[in-house]
């Protein structure tokens, strides 16, 4: 069940995340062997057995449809690397051969 | 002066009451002891004077009014920077959110400013919460203050780092997997996770949902209720806060009684990977809880051993989603963006690329590593064998849990397997740094609350003595922890931190 | 790109492929807050005015579920007559893009809150039943605006413009079964199902701003050998995503039939992929290959409770449902005896309530029709104003309706009447007293003004009783004008001609 480099090179595409050659080289193995470690539940992990998403659990947690106080535009955008027209500006979204 | 610092804040809240002090003075005080030792414990990622004076300002003035202050009205608290707090950044210890000034309070905060406690500075910690010893802080490593060469635990090692070095009594911090409890079991502090649902997340960057929880780091027991009391309660913001009442945990904790409590040791939760000196002192305080007329029994919970690995699939997992949101498009850091490039927009890098190279650079290793990991187990054809496997043996730790309870009130064990460690000694073994969380990661996965006390020291650096309740009876821990924390100090004539290096 | 001449006539296809054909439909709910939070849903807003940390996905944000939004989908399930399930979750759909403020959206995966419905949809006197699969809740995106490229498109555009008011608003997503066989059924079906969410008050329902959008799932399978023979297994399906209005809808779907039977006929596979629809140019292209084989990783959504709606809170919904469109024709068409051209006319004029409730009133289906679809649906239109809001009530044109039956009135006294309610001067009685405009039927008054006409101007009289009985034409003004137009010009005619000894 190894993780190869090209498969961990996929998995940062996939989570957009930019992994240097090194990065690449050190991550597989590691990766390997928390996942040799967490193949362990496999072993216990029988089909009768309901899954657990919450320790607590509730059900129905609603809130009525009623309108709140929202940020200002200012506020809003306070925090933006940058901003035009009151928006949000964003690189462009397609390849120029798109 | 000095004394102010070493009063807990139970007794700096009454000092002021009685008009001995005022808040102003206080937080004069923890902002000079952290203007002296702060460069070599390294707790805080940012301190904020002006505004803390002025909340200490409006406390003094409240009381100069004659208006009745709560029972921890100007005691100053380092926040650790997971939480957001309107006029201070928020890092997360992450250089992606490096300067970002969030435009809201977490609930938490406002409950704070609320109880009148006075908020000194944002405390470091391991990035986005993943780690035990804050050397994963894009920041660099807070210090633990009992040795400044060793780790102060994690990930809120800045908190407890802020609590033991007595630059404030009281710290807030977050526990996914033992990010309170193995830090203050490394620092001879009180470390509390409360059952989940029992304190807002709101406004707590999430790193695993399913598991979060904020809670109090504290010297003393009766402080740590003190703060879990301001903190808790349901929140409608929260769709996972629980409306049940909170449990009165500073009654609980003056009670201190534990005759005919049924105290139950996990076998599986000591043994071989703990170290002796470890052992040696949780055996000490289980006898002690013995002759303070506790049913001590033996309970074996075997799944326990499954934890980490099922802990390492779920965190991972909901985390890569929950980072998600880090794109370099509303806030925080971009990188590799060409506005304003001379070299024209045809050529600048396009959004997917920006979001890349961002991720890539504001990301350290250990964020990186859960990301993909997280990733991996949530890809299609991997979910059920993996993601939706370790929701089974949460199950089963519940199980076990559950039939614990009907024999004992409460659960002991160790908190951690060693004391504080080296800095620098298990950076490059990331399997290694995931079993300091062995014991306490049950407690996040089944939801229950927990809480590390100090049991006394093993070879000068303290061991955490952990306690673990059923959800909901967070009251318990109190109990318990109060009755070991007073015969301890008893015992050994004074409080654990007195022994501390002075800095 | 394949131009329309290329391809084989439409007929042609038909006659060997059999399209099949499945629609998902986005409705945009008419909640007054967002899906998870507070923030209003108001159109229009100034961009990024109607954001919170929750809908901006700022980290520490926490969503919470909007109650009505709840309400609204099991409406519609209802409508569809789905299954409200027992239990159902909401799940995160991870993917990046810049308009998704969390790089997830939060949906519903393999637990949807309906499923296994229908609704018949009526084409040319034949009705088909199309299969509901499933009814979703999930968030909307925020709104992009390209610049740099031309016309606003995204492709050559140099950067966006990101507007997040629209993240957030709660959106359902309603999938059909492949049941669908051709463009005009589809078409209808998009209509029925815009009808249908209008009555039900969930949404205003306009393609045109978006607020109902539309994918369409085309693929073709050869017709069997033989009538009677086994049918052939689907082809592979292409899916044109957001066709904003019905013509679209149907043209886009023809398109895709030709355009695959095309390449099938040459031998050609069809490609599973997305497409998108050109309205200037009448056909669908590929859209960008990178939007395929993505892998969503979905997970149950951890910050959320799951739904589990009782059977008392599914019938109290179901106890408040309106009429269907469909009960609602059935309904006219047997009671009112309208033609489902009647119904479909009286709707686009925006006028099918009020006739209802002028019907109610108590004037016949015949008249209330008559008189809102000519009369005061021109009225409307000359104010500028919808028909609902003219002065005029279904009550007041009822009574006119009434007293035109009796005889009281006459078409053209009850057009003074409706001018003089319309002004303001009162009921239709008010009027009729303040204007005496009742028929007169005083037969000593009439017979003596046709008598005063007839002496009046003998030429006249002369020609009509030589036999020209149009000439009786100006007699007959005489005498209405005499009348003050309070009398009925037939009956005047009849009356006049009677004297001159004609019949």
């Amino acid at each position: 069940m190894a993780i190869t480099r090209d498969e961990v090179a996929n998995l940062a595409r996939l989570a957009r995340m930019a992994l240097s050659g090194d990065e690449l080289d050190h991550l597989a193995p590691q990766l390997d062997v928390i996942l040799g470690s967490v193949a362990r539940v496999a072993e216990v992990a029988a089909a009768d057995i309901p899954p657990t998403s919450h320790a607590v659990p509730l059900t129905n947690v609603f809130r009525s449809d009623l309108i709140r106080p929202c940020l200002s535009q200012a506020d809003a955008l306070a925090g933006a690397p940058a901003t035009e027209d009151g928006r949000f500006r964003v690189p462009r979204i397609l390849d120029p051969e798109d | 002066m000095t004394d102010l610092l070493h009063l807990s804040a139970a007794e700096t809240a009454a000092a002021i009451a009685r008009g001995e002090t005022s808040a102003v003075e206080v937080t004069r005080a923890a902002l000079e002891r952290i203007e002296k030792v702060d460069e070599s414990v390294h707790a805080f990622l940012h301190v904020a004077p002006d505004a803390a004076l002025a909340d200490a300002r409006a406390v003094d003035e409240r009381k100069a009014a004659g208006e009745p202050l709560g029972p921890l009205a100007g005691v100053p608290l380092a926040l650790k920077d997971v939480f957001t707090a309107r006029g201070m950044p928020t890092t997360c210890g992450s250089r992606i959110l490096d300067g970002w000034y969030p435009p809201y309070d977490a609930t938490v905060v406002a409950k704070l400013r609320a109880a009148g406690v006075i908020t000194v500075g944002k405390a470091n910690m391991d990035e986005f919460a993943m780690g035990s010893s804050t050397e994963n802080s894009a920041y660099g490593p807070s210090r633990n203050p009992w040795d400044l060469t060793r780790i102060p635990g994690g990930s809120s090692g800045g908190s407890a780092a802020a609590v033991a070095a007595f630059e404030t009594p009281l710290a807030l911090g977050t526990d996914t997997g033992g990010s309170i409890r193995q830090p203050a079991a490394v620092c001879g502090l009180v470390g509390v996770k409360p059952t989940y649902g029992g304190v807002s997340r709101y406004g707590l960057v999430a790193f695993s949902s399913s598991l979060d929880q904020a809670g109090p780091l504290a010297r003393t027991v009766n402080d740590a209720a003190l703060l879990h009391a301001a903190i808790a309660g349901h929140d409608p913001m929260d769709s996972t806060s629980v409306e049940a009442a909170v449990p009165d945990v500073v009654g609980a904790a003056r009670i201190a009684d534990v005759t005919g409590l049924r105290i139950g040791v996990v076998k599986e939760l000591t043994g071989p990977g703990f170290a002796p000196g470890v052992v040696a002192r949780f055996s000490e305080a289980v006898d002690m809880l013995a002759a303070l007329g506790a049913d001590v029994v033996e309970v074996s919970c075997p799944h326990f051993e499954y934890a980490l690995a099922a802990y390492y699939l779920i965190a991972p997992s909901e985390c890569s989603s929950n980072l998600a949101r880090f794109d370099a498009m509303r806030f925080g850091l971009r990188v590799g963006d060409a506005v304003g490039a001379s070299g024209g927009e045809a050529d600048a890098p396009g959004a997917e690329e920006v979001m890349s190279r961002t991720r890539g650079a504001g990301f350290g290793a250990e964020v990186k590593r859960r990301i993909i990991l997280g990733t991996y187990a949530l890809s299609s054809g991997y979910y059920d064998a993996y993601y939706g496997q370790a929701q089974k043996v949460r199950t089963l730790i519940g199980r076990d849990f559950a039939a614990a309870y009907e024999t004992c009130d409460v659960l002991v064990s160790p908190t951690t397997p060693t004391v504080a460690f080296p800095l620098g000694e298990r950076v490059d073994d990331p399997v290694a740094m995931y079993l300091t969380d062995l014991a306490t990661i049950p407690s996040n996965l089944a939801g229950g609350p927990a809480m590390s006390l100090p049991a006394g020291l093993s070879d000068g650096l303290p061991v955490g003595f952990q306690i673990m309740a059923p959800a909901f009876a967070d009251d318990r821990l109190y109990r318990v922890g109060a009755a070991l924390e007073a015969a301890l100090d008893v015992r050994r004539g004074h409080p654990l931190l007195d022994e501390a290096p002075v800095l | 790109m394949t131009v329309l001449a290329d391809l084989p006539t439409y007929d042609e296809a038909l006659a060997v492929y059999e399209p099949v054909i499945g629609l998902e439909t986005h409705v945009e709910l008419g909640t007054e807050s967002k899906m998870f939070c507070g923030c209003p849903t108001a159109f229009g807003a100034e961009p990024n005015t109607q954001v919170c940390p929750v809908c901006l996905g700022l980290p520490g944000a926490l969503p919470v579920v909007n109650e009505a939004a709840i309400r609204y989908t099991v409406m519609i399930g209802l409508a569809l007559n789905c299954t409200i399930v027992p239990w159902s979750r909401f799940a995160r759909k991870n993917y990046f893009y810049p308009d998704m403020p969390k790089d997830f959206q939060i949906s519903q995966y393999d637990e949807p809150l309906c499923v296994n419905g229908w609704l018949d949809v009526d084409v040319d006197g034949q009705t088909h039943r199309v299969g509901i699969t499933r009814v979703h809740m999930e968030e909307d995106t925020g709104k992009s605006l390209h610049v740099g490229g031309s016309t606003g498109r995204i492709q050559g555009a140099t950067h966006s413009l990101v507007d997040y008011n629209r993240a957030g608003i709660p959106l359902v997503e309603i999938v059909t079964e492949p049941d669908v066989r051709s463009p005009e059924v589809a078409r209808a079906y998009v209509e029925e199902l815009r009808e249908l969410c209008r009555a039900l008050g969930i949404s205003d329902v306009r393609m045109e701003q978006g607020s109902l959008r539309c994918d369409a799932n085309v693929s073709l399978r050869r017709r069997p050998a033989t009538p009677d023979g086994p049918e052939n297994p689907f082809g592979t399906r292409t899916e044109t995503k957001n066709l904003n209005s019905l013509r679209s809808v149907e043209r886009a779907v023809r398109y895709e039939i030709s355009r695959q039977a095309s390449r099938l006929s040459a031998g050609e596979r069809i490609v599973q992929e997305t497409r998108h629809f050109d309205e200037g140019a009448g056909v669908t292209s590929a859209g960008r290959s990178k939007e395929e084989a993505t892998d969503y990783r979905y997970f149950p959504e951890p910050d959320l409770a799951p739904v589990a709606l009782s059977r008392e809170f599914v019938e109290a919904v179901r106890a408040t449902l309106p009429e269907s469109p469909a009960q609602r024709r059935t309904r006219l068409t047997g009671d009112y005896g309208y033609t489902l051209t009647d119904i479909a006319n009286l709707r686009g004029a925006g006028v099918l309530d009020l006739v209802e409730q002028t019907v109610t009133a108590g004037a016949t289906p015949e008249a209330a029709r008559k008189w809102w679809l000519n009369e005061l649906a021109r009225r409307a239109s000359d104010a500028e104003i919808p028909p609902s809001q003219l002065a005029v009530t279904p009550a007041d044109v009822a009574r006119v309706a009434t007293l035109i039956a009796a005889g009281e009135l006459t078409d053209a006294l009850a057009r003074k009447v409706i001018d003089g309610v319309l002004a303001g001067e009162g009921g239709p009685d008010a009027v009729i007293e303040a204007r005496g405009l009742k028929v007169v039927s005083d037969t000593g008054a009439l017979d003596a003004a046709a008598d005063a006409a007839i002496a009046g101007a003998p030429a006249i009289a002369e020609k009509v009783r030589g036999g020209k009985v149009a000439a009786v034409g100006p007699l007959v003004g005489a005498v209405m004008k005499a009348m003050k137009g309070q009398a009925d010009a037939g009956a005047v005619r009849a009356l006049l001609l009677e004297k001159l000894g004609v019949s």
